[in-house]
C-alpha cells in the first residue's frame, strides 16, 4: 500500500511547528478523510473542524500545500502529485490550536460591513415583488451562495497588508444587501464598506474568486460597491 | 478620514490614471518622432515657445501627475509600512507641491 507523506502545523496562538505523519493512500481520498485518519488512528490530540463533510457548512476549509481550500470537497489527487501534503490552518486568521483558526473577527467584519438585512416592511404588510429577471436581482443571485468558510478571507493579500481591510467575504454580502431592493440602510451601508478598510482597498486581485469553492466572484461586487460608493460620494450622499 | 473623503480620492485616482494613459501615450509619440526627426534643440524650442496648445497640454500632464501620485503612495505608505494619519497625508502634500514646482518649472522652461 502507497503512503502520504503528511506535514501538519501543530500548536497555538503563541506559535508552533510542523509534525510529519504517514497515512495510507486510499482511492478516493478526501483530504479530509486524511485528517481524520492522522486522529483517529495517529494522534487523537489534533484539532481540527469539521462538520457536514460535503460542501455545505463551510468549516472544515484549511491550508491545504499552500492554498485555501475545502478539505472535504477536496481529494488528494488534486493537489498531490508526489505523495506530500502540507496541512495549515487557513491564513490571515488567528490560530486557536492546530489546524483550528478563530474565526471571530471574520464575522465580526461581516457585522461591520452592515451585513444585516434592513427590511422597511413588518409581517402586516404584503410582500414585495422582485422580478427574477431584474438586473439587480440576478446579480444578488450570483454573489448569494456565499457559506462563510473563509476560503477567500485567506487568500487575499489585502488582508495580510491591512488588518483592518473587511475582505472579500464581508464585502460581497454587503453587495447583495445592496442590490436588495427591498433593504432600506443603503447609505449607511455604503459609509461602512467605503474607504481605506473598506473597497476601495482592493486590489483586484482576484485570488478570492480564483479560490471561492462556490464559484462566487466577491471581486465583481466590490467593483459594484466602488462605483456605487463613488456615485455617492460625487452626489453628496455618502 | 471620512469615508466620503475617501471615495473622492480614490475617484480622483482612477480619473487621473485615465487622463494619465492619454497624455503619456501623446509625450511618448511625440518624443519619439522629436528624436527620430533630427530635430535640433533649438528646432524643438520654437515649436514649443509661446504655443498656447503644448502649454494647455502638459499642464494637464502636470495636474494628472499631481493628483495620481501622491495618492497612490497614500496607499503605498499604508499597506508597505502601515503609517496612516495626517503626518503621512501632510508629507505627501508637501511631495505634491514639490511635484507641481518640479513640472511647472519644466513646462514654463520650453514656453516662455
Amino acid at each position: 500500500m502507497s503512503m502520504l507523506q503528511l506535514r501538519v502545523w501543530r500548536g497555538g496562538p503563541r506559535g508552533g511547528e510542523f509534525q510529519s505523519f504517514e497515512v495510507p493512500r486510499q482511492a478516493s481520498q478526501s483530504v479530509l478523510d486524511v485528517v481524520t485518519y492522522i486522529q483517529r488512528s495517529l494522534d487523537p490530540t489534533l484539532a481540527y473542524r469539521f462538520a457536514c463533510r460535503v460542501g455545505m457548512c463551510g468549516s472544515c476549509a484549511m491550508t491545504v500545500n499552500g492554498v485555501a481550500r475545502w478539505t472535504c470537497r477536496t481529494h488528494v489527487d488534486q493537489v498531490c502529485a508526489d505523495g506530500r501534503l502540507e496541512l495549515k490552518p487557513l491564513a490571515n486568521l488567528p490560530v486557536i490550536r492546530d489546524l483550528v483558526a478563530d474565526m471571530r473577527e471574520f464575522f465580526d467584519k461581516w457585522a461591520r460591513a452592515r451585513g444585516r438585512f434592513a427590511g422597511r416592511r413588518t409581517r402586516h404588510d404584503d410582500f414585495e415583488r422582485v422580478a427574477p429577471e431584474s438586473e439587480a436581482r440576478r446579480q444578488v443571485d450570483a454573489a448569494i451562495e456565499c457559506i462563510g468558510c473563509a476560503v477567500c478571507y485567506s487568500s487575499c493579500d489585502v488582508v495580510a497588508w491591512n488588518p483592518d481591510y473587511l475582505g472579500p467575504a464581508a464585502l460581497n454580502r454587503a453587495w447583495t444587501l445592496l442590490r436588495d431592493v427591498r433593504d432600506d440602510a443603503q447609505t449607511e451601508r455604503l459609509r461602512a464598506v467605503a474607504g481605506d478598510a473598506g473597497c476601495h482597498a482592493c486590489h483586484t486581485h482576484l485570488s478570492c474568486s480564483e479560490r471561492c469553492p462556490k464559484h462566487i466572484s466577491p471581486t465583481a461586487g466590490i467593483a459594484g460597491l466602488k462605483r456605487a460608493a463613488a456615485a455617492a460620494a460625487l452626489w453628496g450622499e455618502l | 478620514m471620512s469615508a466620503r473623503r475617501e471615495v473622492l480620492l480614490w475617484s480622483a485616482q482612477r480619473a487621473s490614471a485615465a487622463l494619465l494613459a492619454l497624455c503619456v501615450t501623446v509625450h511618448l509619440a511625440t518624443m519619439i518622432y522629436a528624436a527620430h526627426s533630427g530635430l535640433s534643440a533649438a528646432q524643438i524650442l520654437e515649436r514649443t515657445r509661446g504655443n498656447l496648445a503644448w502649454l494647455g497640454f502638459y499642464s494637464v500632464f502636470l495636474l494628472a501627475v499631481v493628483v495620481h501620485v501622491p495618492i497612490g503612495l497614500r496607499a503605498v505608505l499604508a499597506e508597505w509600512l502601515g503609517w496612516r494619519g495626517a503626518s503621512r497625508d501632510w508629507l505627501l502634500a508637501a511631495f505634491a507641491a514639490v511635484l507641481a514646482w518640479l513640472g511647472a518649472r519644466a513646462i514654463l522652461g520650453v514656453f516662455l
